[in-house]
């Protein structure tokens, strides 16, 4: 697997796959999309990477251990519910604060605060099993 | 939801969403859940730190058991209490709605959980911690609480899904061949289990179109025949899942198989937590859910009971291994939780057997943590987890012997400690119903029990030495332990609370005769349940 077509073009492809993956996640909140298919797509990338440039590089590149990103997703994603409760609504109901920014109205909101939860359990978790089956292989 | 919606027209929300404030004390309803969640993700990312992990755990743990006492306390003081997420009314959205049953098992699972945790700091070495020990442990209360407390019936399938994720981490933490061997067949035979579940509930939803149990209770009990062809598969089904989970004959056998390979606290956990969360399943599906199907599979289940309680007997009776021999205890105490399931015909003597059932639980939860711990202490001193191997530990730590006889007088069900009530409850309903095989079964299993417990006693503590010791004479124990051995606190304090609470239910029981019988009353009259949910209609 490791030609040099494939070392050369892997990194310019993870970089755009994680860009996809983001765009993806974004999306997702009103059409096709979100945080679970955007976390594949960027853990595809991160397997791509891990078959072209080896393991080490991968981790390298994420800085931070692939379960600890999925800790940090699955306590943002808990932790988006908890802010109805100074609304006094039920856990969970979704909060809206609309932005102007050069005139396009974005909405961020709590359920945005959950996909992007979502995405970084899905990285974490997936990328941390893909990489520890990639490096038995390499053994 | 306030996406780029084409729809002109006001919506009427009222009709969807629960619109009304909620008071922050309503947020107890979900507090364990969270509190579990967001402690087990923090943990996770604190996976390296072997030091602050168990300070971490420790902190949410005992937030968790601080959560579950003022649950329960507002569930006594306002009745059962519901809250939908999102704000979405049932049947559209999902309800978290907690009574006294619920509330009482979330607490007293929470607190053996601490004490876990706690008895953890000892037994579980770095490697466990850094493979994931408390993270596992916190996120598995998570599950656990969550499936006490939630009002859905998908909902308490996720959370069967967390715990068993969890549970299975936890298994397989030493990462050795007879763990794995032993998370196999505990792993094949939760999935079939699972599955089970899964179709019954695909066909609940087929059937009446909501998984809201308040909901399908209404619709049930509206029906001309409670216990038709379907509404009696999907019973079976039900009863199968769970009977699976809680280890239940004939489909006990991955318990004995699996239960000994773990880390004793491990062991622990499981013992106290995983089976009596099937037994709740069940009381909640078959009484509150489906009183009619329940009565009409009544001797079905007696006889399930029945065949529970003599296997698990006598499974002790033949072990010598000291966690297989806990294992059948297990599950002959799982045997005298079915047995509640099946009696009473009239709502009266329905509520006695199902407190007697919850009091089981409690006790069983409580004093089968207790035993798996006193059996690594047992290890501690004496160096191995079978008889032949074990003597002279009366010898050795009199206390903890004296620890030991109060536990085994417990699970044994003898006066004055924490078996003893729910099995009179739970054997003078038998015999009020005409069940009296049944009664028969309970106390006999009670005297195998005995029995059992007596063996352990005689062997480990009483005897000198190991096998080979002549009689009469006192050896120092092999591996070169020392007679004094000391035991930490990080031991003594789990287990004396937990020896405690089995001593404190034995002499003062009104408390928690009158907490299941509550949530007895719950279950086997649901308006206050479905009140919770749909209001005062």
């Amino acid at each position: 697997m490791r030609t040099v077509i494939f070392r050369t073009i892997a990194p310019y492809l993870s970089a755009l796959m994680v860009l996809y993956s983001i765009f993806v996640l974004l999306r997702g909140h009103n059409e096709p999309g979100g945080g679970f298919i955007g976390g594949l797509i960027a853990a595809s990338a991160l397997a791509i990477f891990g078959i072209a440039c080896g393991v080490a590089s991968v981790r390298r590149a994420i800085i931070v251990h692939p379960m600890s990103l999925a800790g940090f997703g699955l306590f943002i994603g808990a932790a988006a519910g908890v802010i109805s409760l100074f609304t006094a609504q039920p856990f969970m109901t979704s909060q809206w604060w609309p932005v102007n920014l050069f005139g396009v109205e974005i909405k961020l909101s709590t359920p945005l605060i959950f996909d992007i939860g979502v995405y970084l359990v899905v990285v974490g978790a997936i990328s941390s099993i893909a990489l520890a089956l990639e490096e038995r292989e390499s053994d | 939801m306030a996406g780029p919606t084409t729809t002109t027209a006001k919506v009427d929300y009222a009709a969807a969403m629960n619109l009304a404030p909620v008071a922050p004390g309503d947020w107890l309803v979900v507090a364990p859940v969270l509190i579990g969640l967001l402690g087990g993700a923090i943990c996770l990312m604190a996976r390296k730190n072997v030091s602050l992990q168990p300070k971490l755990a420790m902190f949410f743990l005992s937030l968790l058991v601080a959560a579950n006492v003022g649950l329960l306390a507002r569930v006594l003081d306002q009745g059962v209490i519901t809250m939908v997420m999102g704000g979405w009314l049932p049947p559209f959205g999902i309800a978290f709605t907690v009574d006294p049953l619920g509330a009482t098992l979330s607490l007293i699972a929470s607190v053996v959980a601490f004490c876990a945790g706690l008895f953890g700091i000892s037994t579980v070495d770095s490697t466990g911690r850094r493979y994931g020990f408390y993270p596992f442990l916190v996120l598995l209360m998570s599950g656990v609480c969550g499936a006490f407390l939630t009002g859905d019936l998908f909902n308490l399938y996720v959370w069967f899904e967390v715990l068993l994720i969890s549970s299975y981490g936890l298994l397989i933490l030493g990462n050795s061949r007879v763990q794995l061997d032993g998370a196999v067949k505990y792993g094949v035979l939760n999935l079939i289990g699972t599955n089970f579940f899964l179709i019954g509930t695909g066909m609940v939803y087929g059937v009446f179109g909501t998984l809201n149990m308040a909901d399908i209770a209404i619709k049930i009990s509206e029906l001309d025949a409670p216990a038709s062809g379907t509404l009696l598969t999907i019973a079976v089904l039900y009863f199968l899942a769970f009977a699976m989970k809680a280890a239940a004959f004939p489909v006990n056998f991955w318990l004995p198989a699996s239960y000994h390979t773990p880390n004793i606290v491990v062991s622990a956990v499981f013992a106290g937590l995983l089976t009596k969360v099937g037994v709740y399943a069940l009381l909640r599906i078959m009484v509150l859910i489906m009183p009619a199907s329940r009565e009409y599979l009544a001797d079905l289940i007696a006889l399930v009971a029945i065949a529970t309680l003599l296997t698990g007997a006598f499974g002790a009776l033949a072990q010598s291994e000291i966690r297989r021999l806990l294992g059948y205890l297990v599950i002959a105490g799982i045997g005298a939780m079915l047995a509640g399931l099946a009696i009473g015909t009239n709502p009266e003597v329905t509520t006695t057997a199902i407190s007697g059932t919850i009091f089981y639980a409690v006790h069983s939860i409580i004093v089968m943590t207790a035993l798996y711990m006193a059996a690594g202490v047992m290890n501690q001193l004496g160096g191995s987890y079978d008889l032949r191997g074990l003597g002279g530990l009366y010898q050795q730590n009199v206390a903890f012997a004296a620890l030991f006889l109060v536990l085994a007088f417990a699970v044994s069900g003898l006066p004055p400690f924490s078996g003893f009530w729910p099995k009179v409850i739970l054997v003078d309903a038998a015999f009020s119903d005409g069940r009296g095989w049944l009664g028969a079964a309970i106390l006999f299993s009670g005297f195998l029990t005995t029995i059992a417990m007596g063996r352990v006693w005689i062997y480990a503590f009483w005897r000198g030495g190991p096998e080979g010791t002549p009689d009469g004479q006192a050896v120092a124990p092999a591996d070169g332990q020392s007679a004094g051995t000391v035991i930490g606190a990080t031991v003594w304090v789990p287990l004396g609370i937990l020896t405690a609470m089995v001593v404190y239910f034995g002499l003062q029981p009104e408390w928690m005769i009158d907490l299941s019988a509550r949530g007895a009353a719950g279950l086997v009259d649901p308006l206050g349940y479905v009140r919770s949910v749909f209001g005062d209609q």
